[in-house]
């Protein structure tokens, strides 16, 4: 099948605007009748059930959570990005559009994120609305702070908690519809397929977590907001239960999978700590707008500072390498995360690490410190010299910007971050890639959807921070709403959809033959064994670096991993009850077979472009010797993989990139 | 270090459950509470014995999944933490840990460690929103301005994770903290005041329905809850709740 991706005509800023012009309507009155199944109750899947049921469809929610609140959308901790200008720094939605195409190395599609960019101010307005308490100034107006790989201020934050605030908003629109009826929500439930009924999505089979019971769900359209698949690495900074088997189903089911190996290694995470670590803490970007990364020149501060003889305040200045004010002077310490995700590793690489492990640099609050305390000095006719009170007065106010990252630091690591640096290394954070969908958020199956992390649309090879957030709710309060309807008038006279027809027989077959084999089968490894050497193959081989050799052993590594997997996983307990163990199975299973795909994909990417760095693509000389070499020539495409049996045998589509609207150049944050 | 565990166990909501010892050793401190539960969990597994059910999710202290009763405190004996981010330097070589589930009545034991907290989603129904529509077309964001004070006032409220910390602590179950975070973060903004007099109403009214207890002023509530969220709220609840039943 060629890949259509649907975009309108017409010149970039009015594409939307015609585009809801001339699209089909579902009158009010048969929106009643018609059935929408979403799946995921993050931002995109939580804002997209609330507005579908506000609208009028019937709307079953489904989330594996014990409540919807809990999606791992509400740990996002730094900020939306909305293009409001609202500080008159010059920003604008073609900016935003911009950086956010430059930012992503010119791997998305331009047309979806102009759409990005458009609907963002109103996400703002609509959250205020909801009384989502964003952070605001002494004059009753919000407040904005910077973000990596930008040079205006249009991040929009509750403290460090903005993902919650802004899920809690769209949980709370969620009440309101469950209130009415409009939404039927499914908590601790979990979907183990997508059905597909002449060649359309009408409905998934779900296991019931509590009571392992299956489940048949019909609708007229089938909403996937099922989040990253990030959890392949094992550790990360995804929610434990964060998994790729909704997306994965899907792909099995028809719809293709983008770009898989385009995923987001965050540079200031909070470094590894021994063997029984479950997972990675995220340390947000926010912190960079104030905090300096370093590490020292000198190898024997290095060694000291491992030995614990010399401690990071007392290196002076001369001897410390800011690495990023060093080789990207414009942007700092906020070049984008890709960049600065590299940057630490190839510090480290070179044995600068600051821990027991050669893996951690430096996050230094001090001159912020001194700098607020100054300034707050000033302000208040105090002593600017007093030493002591510049400190105080300077640490309350980074307490007021960074209270709970501190806290949060603090009681992980046991070290005071206020007075010694935090130590910080690069971790999984997001996945650019996903389902492969076109203008309308349409999967290449008809009637189903992707929308939010989960598809692939619109941070190209590596996303800016705080887009996400903006990402899913773009998706769910402002685009799906209108793109759906489009498709679903075709279906005011379908009538309800039986799930007594044989396609929902056989998956269900499908999912209970595959439930039974793991609680049968007699096996000696648990789940987490498999998981955990999956995990080390990735980061190891598939990680922030990559290589033909190392990616071609990776290939063959999972492949006999997973045959293992299927001969010796052991499941304690049955399918009749709650059991974690059972859920874990099935998930690590699907994430055993994308690990292979996520290989595959970097292999055939011979080019370095945003997360995806091929040590075989980098510039020789010049002023960027070193850094990322893209090569449009040949991979300015979308890689959509479809699904025919083993990750091997997986047929590439691509879907040529164009850029009209923005130059194709290097990306330089020099 | 070395631990014994005594450790809730129960089948499913209609069997009796019990506790049940576990020893663990080589236990780093590094670790977090619920990282030593995995560390038990793998040896039950390889031991052909049913691990251990908890709930956890995000383990980074914001989701307000996880839910143990620790040595007989909720989310044990650190403070402003949830189980996740509780870490095992906590406790001492030798140590006897006892863990149970959240225990109140409105909390029903689905498994081990796991309580059914969906009575706080359904008190959110009742009325945890304000009625606006996601048309797009609402007024500018900074059409109206709020005071900082009571900005910061309403987010500090809504931190609120709803794990139920405030329930397992309170001698009568009460809610009131949970209830009186979410209706105060509405109560403190001008967007949230047009709906003020049915949101408490309703969400009082739901809240009792469920079971929960009074509160009686006790405030073990607010010291161990994870977010720090303050009595004051109990306090803004009961003021609007009396300015709604004033007005009827």
């Amino acid at each position: 099948m060629a890949l259509d991706s649907k975009i309108p005509n017409g010149p970039i800023a009015d594409k939307w605007t015609n585009y809801k012009n001339h699209i089909d309507l579902v009158n009010p009155a048969n929106k009643r009748n018609i059935d929408v199944i979403v799946v995921g109750t993050g931002l995109a899947g939580g804002s997209a059930a609330a507005t579908l049921a506000e609208l009028g469809y019937n709307v079953k929610a489904f989330c594996f959570q014990d409540s919807p609140r809990r999606a791992h959308s509400i740990a996002a901790q730094g900020g939306i990005n909305a293009a409001k200008n609202y500080q008159g720094d010059g920003d604008s939605t073609y900016r935003l559009f911009y950086d956010t195409v430059k930012g992503g190395d010119y791997r998305s599609r331009e047309a979806n994120v102009y759409r990005l960019a458009e609907v963002s101010a109103n996400i703002i307005d609509q959250c205020v609305a909801q009384g989502v308490p964003f952070a605001r100034e002494y004059g009753g107006l919000l407040d904005n702070r910077s973000f990596g790989g930008v040079l205006v201020s249009r991040t929009f934050y509750a403290a460090g908690q903005t993902g919650q605030q802004l899920l809690l908003g769209a949980y709370s629109a969620m009440n309101r519809q469950i209130g009415r009826g409009k939404i039927k929500m499914y908590n601790r439930h979990e979907m183990l397929d997508v059905v597909i009924v002449d060649g359309k999505a009408r409905g998934i089979i779900t296991r019931n977590l509590i009571t392992g019971e299956i489940e048949r769900h019909s609708a007229h359209a089938v909403v996937l907001g099922t989040g990253g698949y990030g959890n392949v690495f094992f550790l990360s900074t995804n929610a434990m239960g964060s998994n790729v088997t909704a997306a994965w189903k899907a792909h099995k089911r028809g719809a293709y999978f983008a770009n898989p190996c385009y995923t987001q290694i965050h540079p200031t995470c909070i470094p590894v700590s021994g063997d029984h670590q479950s997972k990675l803490t995220l340390m947000s970007e926010s912190l960079r707008n104030d905090g300096r990364i370093w590490v020292p020149k000198k190898i024997e501060d290095v060694e000291a500072i491992r030995n614990k003889t010399l401690k990071p305040k007392d290196i002076p200045e001369a001897d410390r390498d800011y690495y990023l004010e060093r080789r990207y002077p414009a942007f700092g310490n906020l070049v984008p995360r890709d960049v600065a995700s590299r940057a630490a590793k190839e510090r480290c690489d070179a044995g600068y690490g600051v821990n027991a492990t050669g893996e951690a640099v430096f996050l230094d609050f001090a001159s912020a410190i001194q700098r607020y305390g100054k300034e707050q000095a000033h302000v208040k006719g105090l002593d600017e010299n007093d030493a002591a009170l510049v400190k105080k007065l300077g640490q309350e106010v980074v307490k007021n910007k960074y209270g709970n990252l501190f806290q949060m630091y603090e009681k992980i690591v046991d070290q005071d971050p206020y007075n010694t640096p935090m130590m910080i290394y690069p971790a999984v954070h997001y996945t650019m890639g996903g389902i492969w969908v076109d203008y309308n958020l349409m999967t290449t199956v008809p009637g189903l959807y992707c929308i939010g992390e989960a598809n692939f649309s619109d941070h190209g090879a590596n996303r800016l921070g705080a887009s996400a957030l903006m990402q899913g709710l773009a998706d769910g309060y402002f685009v799906l709403p209108y793109t759906i309807g489009d498709y679903l008038s075709d279906d005011i006279r379908t009538g309800p959809i039986s799930t007594d027809t044989k396609e929902f027989v056989a998956a269900e077959n499908e999912v209970k033959e595959r439930l039974n084999f793991f609680v049968t089968n007699d096996g000696q490894h648990s789940v987490d064994y498999f998981h955990k050497k999956l995990g080390k193959i990735m980061w190891n081989k598939v990680g922030m670096s990559r290589n033909v050799k190392g990616l071609t052993e990776a290939i063959s590594e999972i492949k006999a991993l997973r045959e293992q997997f299927w001969k010796e996983v052991k499941v304690p307990g049955t399918n009749e009850e709650y059991n974690e163990e059972l859920a874990k199975a099935g998930r690590v299973a699907d994430f055993l077979e994308l690990g292979e795909l996520f290989a595959k994909d970097a292999l055939n990417r011979e080019e370095s472009c945003g997360g995806h760095f091929r040590e075989d693509a980098v510039e020789l000389d010049g002023e960027q010797k070193g850094e990322a070499k893209r090569d449009d020539e040949n991979f300015a495409y979308v890689a959509a993989w479809e699904y025919k049996g083993e990750p091997s045998d997986a047929v590439l589509h691509k879907e040529q990139l164009e850029f009209k609207d923005i130059e194709l150049k290097q990306r330089s944050y020099k | 270090m070395n631990l014994t565990l005594k450790i809730w166990r129960q089948k499913n909501a209609d069997t009796k459950g019990k506790l049940v010892d576990y020893s663990l050793s080589d236990v780093s401190p590094d670790m977090s509470f619920l990282e030593m539960l995995d560390v038990l969990n793998e040896q039950l597994i390889n031991k052909g014995e049913e691990p251990v059910a908890f709930d956890h999710d995000c383990r980074e202290g914001i989701c307000g999944m996880c839910s143990l009763y620790i040595n007989g405190e909720a989310h044990g004996p650190d403070r402003g933490v949830t189980t996740c981010q509780l870490h095992m330097r906590m406790f001492k070589d030798g140590d006897t840990i006892y863990i149970e589930p959240f225990r109140a009545k409105a909390f029903p034991v689905i498994k081990d460690l796991i309580v059914d907290r969906s009575s706080f989603d359904r008190i959110q129904h009742a009325g945890g929103f304000i009625s606006v529509n996601t048309s797009g077309n609402t007024i500018d964001a900074n059409a109206i301005p709020v005071n900082k004070e009571d900005a910061d006032d309403a987010f500090a409220a809504a931190t609120c994770i709803g794990c139920g910390a405030c329930v397992a602590s309170c001698k009568n179950s009460s809610a009131m903290l949970f209830v009186g975070a979410k209706v105060s973060q509405f109560a403190l903004l001008p967007q949230g005041k047009v709906e003020a007099t049915d949101r408490v109403l309703n969400m009082v009214k739901q809240m009792d329905e469920e079971g929960f207890g009074n509160c009686t002023n006790t405030g073990a509530c607010e010291v161990e809850c994870p977010k720090g969220i303050s009595l004051e709220n109990i306090a803004r609840m009961n003021q609007e709740y009396l300015k709604a039943a004033l007005k009827g």
